[in-house]
């Protein structure tokens, strides 16, 4: 970034010898080479989107398509056999296939919604122990451990969830179904309490001395410093760090796979088996045919979940800037 | 009276986040120990270099870790280049405030975020059909020879996954070479190529590296990109051909986990296999904390 202005004062020679030239060509083809690779990173992002939309596409252009898995009948309540009341089910490979996405949608955010329940408070509370209360020595040994739990494969982490803690939450609260939404959504808070707490201490920490110290000398006690006025001024930080966090937990495969149970049912209770978007895509993509309807609809869940956590990390992203900026001005 | 009470409720309340610090780390605690308890007994050096045998109900896991680590291998080869260069462009060479570089690095951020199944998707819609199809079609096979999956589609699949740690640890690594060093082999008539590759590139090599091990312990762990990308069930042989499939350590272990017709028979098996792929994971995750802290008091010292 600041080479390039020592660079330009290089290159305006007023006479080159012919080596000369040769030689900034040669740079100015380096130059567009590396230039050119930048681009790898937003082509990538753009062909993930087009190409898992373009597969999903069938859906609403092919007619068959369009006859087994409508709109209406992805999000709207169906009759599946005559003189029962209109439900949502997901069955795709019924002989009558029944493609409704609102159980998938209702798994999903019940082990999303536990998952945050409980990674929320202690990421955002270990952060803040780390950020403001942990003697040094302490923080420098904190910060790497919880950087080793967010370096565990998830597929370690959903054997840990299915062998020992769906276990124990049987043995201990006796449920009808072993492996249900809030096992699996426990399992998911251990993939994202690393997540929230990296975001907010590193939002905890941009927050200038200045702020501490004057809220200590008008006699506030460390809680307090910490509570009323560290919190408040990195809090956009911390909603960032709470959004990525519910981003991550959305998104990821293993765990729910192999935590949750992977009945698509309706229903409220926490201690029902339930079935995720993501958990949906991973166990059902392995068997379909290639280009049936199925297959497109499993696609269409992916660009669901695409879009999902590319909005969530936008807003994260804006967020996280803002806290940066408002306090790097501040404390200049 | 009132000042003590505040100082009690506060202490009391600064604890209680310290409790939630020591939650986060028992967890990490409880899982190593069950891991480590459950699978360390089974690992032999027969364990380690046997195919699996009975059906997946014992032997040995050699195949599984053989393609982890071809599959990284590749995965690595083909997104250092792709990172490094990016990571270079923008800290190097993107004229200031460039739309360019902010949009690299929306994009990277974004990327970081995809879902890993999502990954998975992307490679079977684009690597395989896509890329793979046409590749068939213009070779003139009749049968699926690249359109199909396969090694070489499953670690191109975690190369895109990766591509956000190594753009953003190389970034680091390029940050930490001091400014001087810059200008002095500039100032000696060195071409700005010249002094990035003899100069910038060495000084943030140790950064690059990190990018790389973190990379390789991302991409070892992850199985839902490469759940239909190329990983299989079970194969009698190791992979030969960029497009054969291949066992996987990750895979294996989730495989075990839910498929197994009688889960506790495999039980040690399953406990040495995640063992395995923990020990790996962690043990490439310690490599790049060790250079990391090494640059880092380099650093400090040349200050």
């Amino acid at each position: 970034m600041q080479g390039q202005g020592l660079v330009g004062m290089v290159a305006v020679a007023p006479k080159l010898s012919s080596s000369a030239r040769r030689r900034q060509l040669r740079e100015k083809v380096i130059a567009g080479v590396i230039t050119a690779m930048a681009f790898t990173g937003i082509a990538a992002l753009v062909l993930i989107l087009v190409f898992v939309a373009k597969e999903a596409l069938a859906l609403f252009l092919d007619a068959e398509a369009r006859h087994e898995a409508s709109l209406s009948k992805m999000f709207l309540p169906q009759v599946t056999r005559a003189g029962r009341p209109a439900t949502f089910m997901w069955q795709p490979v019924s002989s009558v296939p029944k493609v409704s996405m609102i159980p998938l949608f209702i798994g999903t955010l019940k082990t999303t919604l536990v998952s945050m329940v409980v990674a929320v408070p202690v990421g955002v509370a270990g952060a803040l122990f780390a950020a403001e209360f942990a003697p040094r020595r302490l923080r420098e040994v904190l910060k790497p451990t919880i950087e080793l739990l967010a370096g565990i494969p998830s597929v370690v982490l959903g054997f840990f969830v299915l062998m020992v803690l769906a276990s124990f939450m049987q043995d201990t609260f006796h449920v009808s179904s072993r492996l249900n939404a809030l096992v699996a959504g426990l399992g998911l808070s251990l993939a994202i309490v690393p997540v929230i707490f990296t975001v907010t201490e590193d939002a905890l920490t941009a927050v200038p001395r200045s702020y501490r110290e004057a809220s200590l000398a008008l006699g506030a006690t460390p809680w307090e410093t910490a509570w009323k006025v560290v919190l408040p001024a990195a809090a956009p930080g911390i909603l960032a760090a709470c959004v990525l966090g519910f981003g991550r937990a959305i998104g990821e495969t293993m765990i729910v796979l192999m935590a949750s149970g992977n009945a698509a049912i309706v229903s409220a209770s926490l201690t029902d088996s339930a079935r995720t978007l993501s958990a949906t895509i991973a166990a059902e993509m392995g068997e379909v045919v290639v280009g049936s309807p199925h297959y497109s609809l499993l696609f269409f869940l992916g660009v669901e979940l695409f879009l999902f956590t590319f909005i969530l990390n936008m807003v994260a992203n804006t967020w996280t800037r803002r806290v940066l900026k408002r306090l790097s001005g501040a404390g200049a | 009276m009132k000042h003590t009470w505040r100082r009690a409720v506060g202490g009391a309340l600064t604890s209680l986040t310290g409790l939630a610090a020591l939650l986060i780390v028992a967890l990490l605690a409880v899982i190593l120990l069950d891991v480590v308890r459950g699978g360390a007994g089974h690992i032999t050096w027969r364990f380690l270099s046997e195919p699996p045998s009975d059906g997946m109900m014992g032997g040995g896991i050699f195949p599984a870790l053989y393609g982890t680590a071809a599959l990284t291998l590749l995965m690595t080869l083909a997104v250092m280049p792709v990172g490094v260069l990016t990571a270079v462009y923008l800290h190097e060479y993107a004229p200031p405030g460039s739309l360019l570089a902010r949009a690299v690095r929306v994009a990277v951020v974004n990327l970081a975020g995809v879902p890993s199944i999502v990954f998975g998707l992307f490679g079977v819609g684009f690597f395989i059909h896509f890329v793979g199809g046409n590749l068939d079609r213009l070779l003139g096979y009749q049968e699926l020879h690249w359109g199909q999956p396969g090694i070489l589609w499953a670690s191109l699949t975690l190369a895109v996954l990766t591509l956000p740690v190594v753009i953003v640890s190389t970034e680091e690594a390029l940050k930490a070479v001091p400014m001087d060093h810059r200008t002095a082999s500039l100032a000696l008539g060195a071409t700005q190529s010249q002094t990035l590759v003899r100069v910038v590139l060495p000084g943030a090599l140790p950064g690059i590296l990190t990018g790389a091990v973190l990379a390789i312990s991302r991409g070892a762990g992850e199985v839902a990109p490469i759940l239909f990308t190329g990983a299989a069930y079970f194969l009698p042989d190791l992979p030969r051909a960029m497009n054969s499939q291949f066992m996987h350590l990750g895979y294996h272990s989730y495989v075990l986990a839910t498929q197994s017709p009688d889960v506790e028979a495999t039980r040690p098996l399953l406990y040495a296999t995640v063992l395995v792929l923990l020990a790996l994971t962690f043990a490439l995750n310690l490599v790049a904390v060790l250079i990391r802290a090494r640059t880092r008091r380099r650093a400090a010292a040349a200050h």
